[in-house]
Parts: structure tokens; sequence; C-alpha cells
């Protein structure tokens, strides 16, 4: 069940240094690489069937074929290593443990693509990330690897290391674009997509880490061998972020298509302590919650997480048990959310913040009887009514969570508005009206 | 235009030579504003608004969109931070295994809350969303290094540490 292809190499010492991952099998695709022409590495990537691990899931060889192949402008590559939907730490360990793999998988797309320049943005509060990777990158450099004469081959490929400075939407890849450029990054209406005019107003590539350090082995070991693991439409393998309540939480890969709990199962031990699932939230606290049940009755793909009204996004699976609260747990992610707004849409701006206004009241006890329909009503008004997806990674877990475990709501509901104390039978409680 | 300043910043030598190291790696001047608030913040522990006006001067942007960004960022410091600077994690899963129990800790020992500095100086601290180490929650970043699978015994340990003058990271070990 639990295949390796990116995680390979993790536990080996030493592996982040350069001779480390040579001898570890790194730096191999090269031969291949430079046998093909940059189209047919496009080519091989589409049929490979890789999607972008960074949340949406997108074709990779599809996003890199929207970049204009002739232009007298400059391309650029974007590494997305901004990493920071609540429950995801995977890229972390790509940065920290096989940094030469992204390196190796830049080369990759920046040869396809015809990119000299390839900005990684990563998150600040990754310091020591950031050390390792930058580490990396000077030893590309003495080799020869990067520089005017990458790879010995008479191309230019430069990559910097670009240091992010607090700001969740930065992982938004216009927000990350906007950033990149020194500007704040609030995301930018499209179109025009990224590929056509990105960066500096050229054309950009905007991939995660772990997209990228998939590139080498695709290329090592075929894009038909690559298609052929994992399901007809989720290819390859995925690292899952498992964390909450289970017994060892942490980076798990996995091949597409298992059963989602039983992964769970298998990699972590199951839920902490021997107490009952509760939910599971299978992509990310933006994505809709499941049911113990429906967990146990998913299977981890694209299609299947899909059909369950969720989705995998970046893999962050977190596990709620018996005595997790909803009610608390939807506060926390809203708080998020409400946080992380950048600001420039009305709809999330404000929409954000009622949300989290109206379950946090929910939660103190002071939650009003319509509060409920309340909720659901702002919903509908912030999905799909701004420029990127955050406000709708607001709106969607509150409607799974009411839907699915409404009954909690209503519960911390009464208890803040007995019988006797409700405007119908002419009473008035004033503490739920404080707010 | 007059200035009330009391002391003049710039780059030391050495930020000076990696201050011009940036420069070729980006297009735009305006592309260096991030790292080049970094590297003055390090330099000077926080941004005042003369730190500010002097990137904005050497990277020829206007002063306002320099303030802008240091606004809209949530680790550029427009206020001197304490020596042991807390930020705490309480997104979801450090909330389902124990941060609200951490904060409580911080709150009740040091006698600070979110937001606040201790008058000496020693310690500041703020709670923060998701710092990606949720496999290892419940944490927190101290300083610039993250503090993980903390409990409450443990963060004690490590603010008993901080407080005599101990290097925090060995406590953890």
């Amino acid at each position: 069940m639990a295949r390796k292809i990116i995680s390979e190499r993790f536990d080996k010492k030493g592996n982040n240094t350069l001779e480390g991952y040579k001898s570890n099998g790194g730096y191999q695709s090269f031969d291949k690489l430079f046998a093909m022409k940059p189209d047919d590495v496009i080519d091989h990537v589409k049929r490979s069937g890789l999607r972008g691990r960074g949340g949406a899931g997108f074709p990779t060889g599809m996003k890199w074929s929207f970049v204009p192949k002739s232009t007298e402008k400059p391309k650029y590559l974007c590494v997305n290593a901004d990493e920071g939907e609540p429950g995801t730490f995977k890229d972390r360990l790509i940065l920290e443990l096989d940094p030469h793999a992204l390196i190796e998988g830049i080369i990759v797309c920046c040869y396809a693509v015809g990119i000299e320049t390839a900005y990684v943005y990563i998150r600040g509060e990754y310091d020591y990330p950031i050390a390792r990777f930058t580490a990396a990158v000077e030893e590309a450099y003495k080799a020869g690897l990067l520089g005017g004469n990458a790879c010995g081959k008479g191309i230019k490929i430069d990559v910097v290391v670009h240091k992010g400075a607090g700001a969740y939407i930065c992982g938004e890849e216009t927000g990350l674009i906007e950033s990149l450029e020194g500007k704040k990054g609030q995301p930018r209406p499209k179109p025009p997509f990224p590929a056509v005019e990105g960066a500096f107003a050229c054309p950009t590539v905007v991939n995660n880490v772990e997209t990228i350090s998939a590139l080498p082995w695709i290329i090592n070991n075929g894009a038909e061998t690559y298609a052929s693991i994992g399901t007809e439409k989720s290819t390859g393998t995925m690292l899952f972020s498992i964390s909450g309540m289970v017994e060892k939480p942490g980076v798990y890969e996995g091949e597409f298509g298992v059963n989602l709990w039983d992964f769970i199962e298998e990699c972590t031990g199951g839920v902490k302590g021997g107490k009952k699932l509760k939910a599971v939230i299978p992509g990310g606290s933006s994505s809709a919650i499941l049911t113990a049940e429906e967990a146990r009755n998913t299977n981890l793909d694209y299609e299947s997480i899909a059909a369950a009204g969720s989705m995998v996004g970046s893999g962050a699976i977190m596990v709620l048990d018996e005595d997790t609260s909803i009610v608390k747990a939807l506060e926390v992610v809203l708080r998020f959310y409400a946080h992380e707004s950048c600001g420039q849409c009305p709809p999330c701006r404000d929409g954000t913040y009622w949300l989290y206004e109206i379950v946090n009241r929910i939660r103190m006890g002071k939650g009003r009887p319509e509060d409920i329909d309340l909720l659901f009503s702002i919903c509908p008004d912030m999905s799909g009514r701004t420029i990127c997806v955050l406000a709708d990674s607001a709106a969607i877990p509150t409607k799974s969570y009411l839907e699915k475990f409404r009954a909690e709501f209503e519960a911390a509901i009464d208890h803040a508005n007995p019988p006797e104390r409700r405007l119908e039978a002419g009473g008035v409680n004033p503490e739920a009206r404080a707010l | 235009m007059e200035t009330t300043a009391t002391t003049k910043f710039e780059y030391t030598p050495e930020n000076e030579e990696k201050f011009q190291a940036l420069l070729p790696k980006y297009p735009t001047k305006q592309a260096v504003v991030i790292p080049a608030l970094w590297l003055a913040q390090d330099q000077n522990g926080y941004l005042t608004p003369e730190v500010m006006d002097y990137v904005a001067r050497r990277l020829e942007q206007s002063p306002v969109s320099v303030y802008a960004v240091v606004e809209f960022y949530t680790m550029f410091h427009t206020s001197p931070p304490g020596q042991h600077h807390i930020q705490l994690c309480r997104t979801l899963s450090c909330t389902m295994l124990g941060c609200e129990d951490l904060q409580a800790l911080i709150e009740n020992k040091i006698g600070i809350g979110p937001g606040e500095k201790t008058p000496d100086g020693v310690f500041s601290f703020e709670t923060v969303e998701c710092l990606g180490s949720c496999g290892t929650a419940p944490m927190m970043r101290l300083n610039n290094r993250y503090f993980e699978n903390l409990t409450v015994e443990k963060l004690d340990n490590i603010l008993h540490a901080c407080k005599n003058g101990q290097d925090p990271a060995k406590v953890e070990d």
C-alpha cells in the first residue's frame, strides 16, 4: 500500500548533500532528459499523468504546454514552497532531506519549458529547510549543474531561493507572484493566467515542490511506468501529511486508489489512545470534512474523494476523534481563514470574519437559534465571488461541518437558549444577544 | 525634508555585500524589497520608519509601497520583539493536541498575553496560524527555531532555560 517514490531517500543519511544524493541514485536523469527534445519532455510528463501536488491537482504537463513557445520575453519557474494549508508539512521534508531531487526536477522543468531562472519561494518560517536547500543550491552551482552552462549543455539555469515573510495567501499562485515582485501578496484576477503573463509580466510556470520532485523519477523510469501506478486518472504516488488524533502522525507516501481509512490506519496505527473515529479532513483544512463512515468507504484518489464531496488537496489528512468538538474544530479552521484573508475582495474579507464570529459565539455558548441558517446563507455569497479561492476555503468546510454534524451545533445553541428564554416564549436571552 | 531620527541606519559592510548580490537575481528593483527588508530586520532587530525609508531609497521605491509590504506580512516587526520571541501555533492539529494548555502556561508563567512583551524585554509572545509542523503538534517557533512535540513540562523547561540565559535548544534533547 505504501509505495516510495518521493520519499525513497528520506531516511538515507547524508542524502541532503550532493555526494550523498548521487550515491543514492540521484542526478541520473540527465542522459535520458537531454536525449529528448524539450517538447518531448513536456509530452512525456503529460503521458505520466502527473498532477499538481500543491492542492489544485492540475495536470502538470498540460500546465507547461500553456506557456507560449515563441516569445521574446524570458520565462520563469516559480517553485511553490510556501506550504501553508493547515495540516500540510510534506514539502518541508523534501527541502530538508532530499533538496537535490528538487534541483534535479527544476532542471527537468527548465529544460522542457525553456526557462532560465527558477525562483523557489519558501515560507519565511522555514529557517531550517531554507538553510538546507540553499546549501544544496550552492553545491549544485559548484558542480556546474546550475549556472551559465548548466549540466555542461550550454543552457542557462539559475535557481534563486526567495524567503517569504509570513502570509498564507502567498501560496496562491498569483499571490506568490505578486509577493515575489515585492508587493503585498494579493492574488490577481485570471486571466491572464501565469503561463501567459505571470512573474514580471512574463510567461511563468508555478509548480509545487513535490510536483517538481517527482520529475526525475518519471524521466528515469518512464512516463508509462509512473502512469501504471495508482489509478487511471490519479497516477503515481503522493505524500500525505497525517496529523491530529492518531498514534503516529507524520508524512507517509501512498499510491492512489487505496482505501482512505485503511491507509491512515496502516501508516499511523489508528486513532490515538484507542478512541473512536469521528471524522477525517482529507485534503487540508479547506476541504470538506468526511464522517467516519465516509472515510471508511472512500478511496484515496482525486476522483473518489471528489465523489465523496471533498478533495485530495495538498494531501493534508487530519483525524478527529470522538472527543473532538466539531464546533470548536470549525471555529479554529475559520479563525485561520479570517486571519489570512488578504482583504481585497469584500465577500472574503467580511465573509470569513462573520463565519468565524458566528461559530465563535456558538462555541462560547452565546449562539442564537437562527445562527445555523445564517451561516448557510452566508456561504453562497462567498463561493465563486472572489478573485481567488480563499473565500471558498472557508465556505466549503462551514457547509460540510454543518451538514454532517448539525446536531452538535444545535446542541450548543440549544444550551445557550433554554426554552423559557426563547423569543417565541416571550423571553429574551440577554446573553445570547450580547454579540 | 526634515528628519527626526537620531540614529542613521545603513547596512553593515557584510550586509551591503549581500544586498549587492541580491540585485542581479531579480529583473526589477521592487522584487528586491522583501529580501532587502529581511537583511535590514536581521541587522536592526525590527523595522523603523527610518529603516524602511532606507530600503525604499536604495531600491528607488516610494516609501509608502515599502510600508505597505511591511504591514502586510506577519514576520516583519515594527517594534522590537523580546530577546526570546515566542510564536505559538494554534491551528487545528495543535489545538486538538493541547496548544491551549501551552498558552495558559505562557500567560501564567511569564505573565504576558498574545501581542505583549515582558517589561524586562526578555520575552515577547504571539499566537500564530499554522507553521507547517502539524505532525509534531503542538509546537512553537522560538526566535528562528522550531520546538516540536511540546508538552506543558517541556515548555516549562524551555522557558526556564531562556530566563536563566541557557540555550533552550538543549532542553529538547
